[in-house]
């Protein structure tokens, strides 16, 4: 087949991409398995991972870091497909709402992130003043260990709600109304409609937001870093943040080991699930 | 057409490689040659520097950005015609890495303000910082704070301030309505806020929404550390004496626990802020806040005459024959090797430590403890807190805080005490997490432990 573009269109991209990319991968490979103050390195064999494994707030650092991407990827999805399916509706003021949906993610993480925190105060704040005038006492969204990392979930949701509403509401725009129209002239109701032609073939939609939460979920770092620091104590830390916390320390080597441990991670998880997902995709 | 293109595109290619390793060439030979290139041109800076204004530029934590600090400075812009320009960092970890990136990526201010002792050390300070020790104004500084802030046999600070204690603040008004006395022993310290608790007011004030402040109950227990087992620095450094394998020093964790327990800190301690414990403190919402004195003149610039309310006492020991204060070493100020203006930078310190300096510092923030520059003295007019811990230092019941009498902190601190207090971990625990971290801090140093 005669090819459509020459190669060398791939030069600009191709070192670019090498530059930022391939190279410090490689080099990070490098890095982690030494002992190295940025400027001089001794080569230490495995001693970094050995270390990292031993970290004690690893284990919560691994459950945080699951239960935060596959919730807030469920919260994303099920929520962003229940909102697109509105959205594409006969309704009034359909774009402003749409327009109101996505605003959030127009928003930087960090601004969001202090403006719950400052919210989520335990007296203080807008949510728990809003439930003292119902009479109900809130809880201590970020101070109280059990629930803080699920306060920081639902911050996460609100944010990221907005782009998996856009992307489904592409997904159904892009349903040919003729299977509604037959759905119609056999006689289905909505909740049919709903479940046997919206829901399977907005398949791949649906597929690019849980890639897309997934991923994001698990390297995770601004939020959770604005609204916490990881804390109470070690409750709220992502892997992502105790990779910070350790390059912060000055101990590089260390936090270069973590982050091609992360890489893995993200790789083992995100891989299966991607062909998993695909797999699964139907024709239009 | 094709071929135009590909002269294009080759061309282009090439100056993008070009620029990229412009670029890493650049950085790479200003962190290699910093020392060589910043004296050459400290010396150039002099030769023009003297009648054309200079701007150096300051790095400072917030908590170090006091009405004093800010006049010595307008002086030194009006008597050297050398301006500076400050610039605010975060404290605790979060400003410690900020440090230490522009460190490492050579973009650090002509001078930073940053802690002196362990903390310091952590820094790898021969490598980035000017050697003062040749100066003569550090002829004025006493050697107790030289030690803090010299390595391989260099000097490299000058003191931001007058020394400070690490130790138990506390509202005199609660305590006189509700008859109380100041406590000798931990017992008393907790009988106390029991009280004070019943009372309706907070006992202890937490700050946990600044990670560094939950250290203070460990950090100001080293003086009772140390006067039971002398040597625990030493044996620290050397990696014997372990926090899990101390008891004296395990104690410090164990009272973070049981203020924990008792349930004494405001109810939202653990998002609460410094300003927040701070304006408690003053305004009598809380009883205690174990702090740092630096938080004096913070009070009087914000709540005025409330600072005359506030009181300190040493934290109390389990026996009343142990009783005195952990000092905190001032800050130290260091000039980047690589800045281009060493020798006004020197100008810079040689007033900033002057007694002219120190007296338009003292007149509008106070010191927090005794100086620690030959023959200054703390001024008659100093804070009620202030005058209260002298009596300590004049019977010698003070000793500095262990990061100032060994090179190692671990880094993770701030994280276990709140850990602790937030009762997520026991004390026990912590203690033996806190032995992982001061091992791996060892190992970076270069420390050999095996």
């Amino acid at each position: 087949m005669k090819q459509m573009y020459p190669y060398y269109f791939l030069i600009p991209a191709g070192i670019i991409y090498s530059v930022f990319f391939l190279v410090p991968t490689a080099m990070s490979f490098f890095y982690s398995m030494t002992w190295w103050t940025l400027d001089d390195w001794e080569f230490i064999g495995f001693e970094n991972f050995v270390q990292f494994f031993q970290e004690p707030s690893l284990r919560i650092g691994f459950r945080n870091t699951l239960v935060f991407a596959f919730t807030s990827m469920g919260g994303k999805a099920v929520l962003g497909l229940l909102l697109a399916t509105f959205l594409t509706t006969k309704i009034r003021n359909k774009d402003l709402l749409r327009s109101v949906v996505f605003f959030p993610a127009l928003l930087s993480t960090i601004a969001v992130g202090y403006t719950f925190k400052s919210m989520m105060h335990p007296t203080n704040g807008l949510i728990n003043s809003a439930l003292s005038k119902l009479g109900i006492t809130g809880p201590n969204w970020l101070g109280n260990p059990d629930i803080a990392l699920f306060s920081v979930i639902l911050t996460e949701i609100w944010k990221g709600v907005g782009i998996a509403t856009v992307i489904f509401i592409a997904g159904i725009m892009a349903i040919p109304k003729d299977y509604y129209e037959a759905l119609k002239i056999d006689g289905g109701n909505s909740w049919q409609s709903f479940f046997h032609i919206t829901l399977p073939l907005s398949r791949p939609a649906l597929n690019t937001v849980i890639i897309l939460a997934l991923i994001g979920g698990l390297r995770n770092f601004d939020l959770v870093w604005a609204m916490t620091g990881g804390g109470p104590g070690f409750s709220t830390d992502l892997l992502a943040s105790i990779v910070y916390k350790q390059y912060a320390s000055g101990f590089f080597g260390l936090a270069t080991a973590g982050n091609v441990l992360m890489f893995i991670f993200v790789a083992l998880i995100a891989f299966p699930i991607f062909k998993f997902l695909n797999r699964k995709e139907v024709d239009l | 057409m094709t071929k135009k293109k590909l002269h294009f595109l080759t061309i282009v290619s090439f100056l993008f490689i070009f620029m990229l390793l412009a670029g890493c060439s650049n950085s790479d030979s200003t962190s290699s040659e910093g020392g060589s290139s910043g004296s050459s041109e400290g010396s150039s800076g002099e030769s023009s520097g003297t009648d054309e204004p200079v701007t150096l530029t300051l790095l400072i934590g917030e908590s170090d950005d006091t009405e004093g600090f800010r006049a010595v400075i307008a002086e030194i812009e009006k008597e050297l015609n050398i301006k500076t320009e400050v610039e605010l960092r975060p404290g605790g970890p979060e400003g410690e890495n900020v440090v230490k990136t522009r460190l490492a990526t050579g973009t650090m201010n002509d001078l930073v303000l940053f802690n002196s002792g362990s903390l310091l050390m952590a820094l790898n300070p021969d490598k980035y910082f000017v050697d003062l020790s040749g100066e003569a104004f550090m002829d004025r500084v006493m050697d107790t704070y030289k030690e803090v802030v010299s390595d391989n046999g260099k000097v490299f600070a000058i003191p931001n301030k007058s020394s400070q204690v690490g130790a138990w603040l506390y509202n005199k008004k609660i305590y006189e309505e509700l008859g109380l006395e100041v406590p000798k022993t931990w017992d008393e310290l907790m009988e106390n806020s029991e009280k004070i608790k019943a009372a309706g007011k907070t006992a202890v004030i937490g700050t946990y929404g600044e990670i560094w402040t939950s250290q203070l109950p460990i950090l100001a227990d080293y003086y009772n550390v140390n006067s039971e087992v002398p040597d625990f620095a030493e044996q620290y450094t050397a990696g014997e004496a372990k926090y899990s394998n101390t008891p004296e020093a395990l104690r410090g964790f164990e009272r973070i626990q049981e203020i924990g327990e008792r349930g004494l800190m405001n109810e939202d301690f653990a998002v609460a802020t410094y300003n927040q414990g701070m304006e408690m403190l003053a305004n009598g919402e809380g009883a205690h806040y174990p702090m740092l004195s630096q938080v004096l003149p913070l009070i009087k610039e914000n709540y005025g005459d409330k600072v005359e309310d506030i009181g300190v006492f040493p934290q109390p020991s389990d026996s009343p024959d142990t009783n005195g204060l952990t000092v905190w070493m001032p800050s130290g100020i260091m000039i980047n090797k690589e800045s281009a203006h060493v020798d006004a930078a020197k100008k810079w310190m040689e007033f900033y430590i002057s007694d002219k300096a120190i007296e338009i510092y003292e007149s509008h923030s106070k010191s927090i403890g005794p100086y620690v520059i030959e023959g200054v003295e703390v001024p008659e007019d100093s804070y009620a807190a202030v005058k209260e811990m002298m009596p300590y230092f004049e019977s010698g019941n003070v000793y500095p805080a262990l990061e100032f009498v060994s090179p190692i902190k671990g880094p993770n601190l701030p994280q276990i005490c709140t850990s602790v207090g937030s009762l997520q971990m026991t004390a026990a625990e912590a203690a033996k997490m806190y032995d992982d971290d001061v091992e791996k801090q060892a190992k970076q140093l270069g420390l050999d432990w095996d």
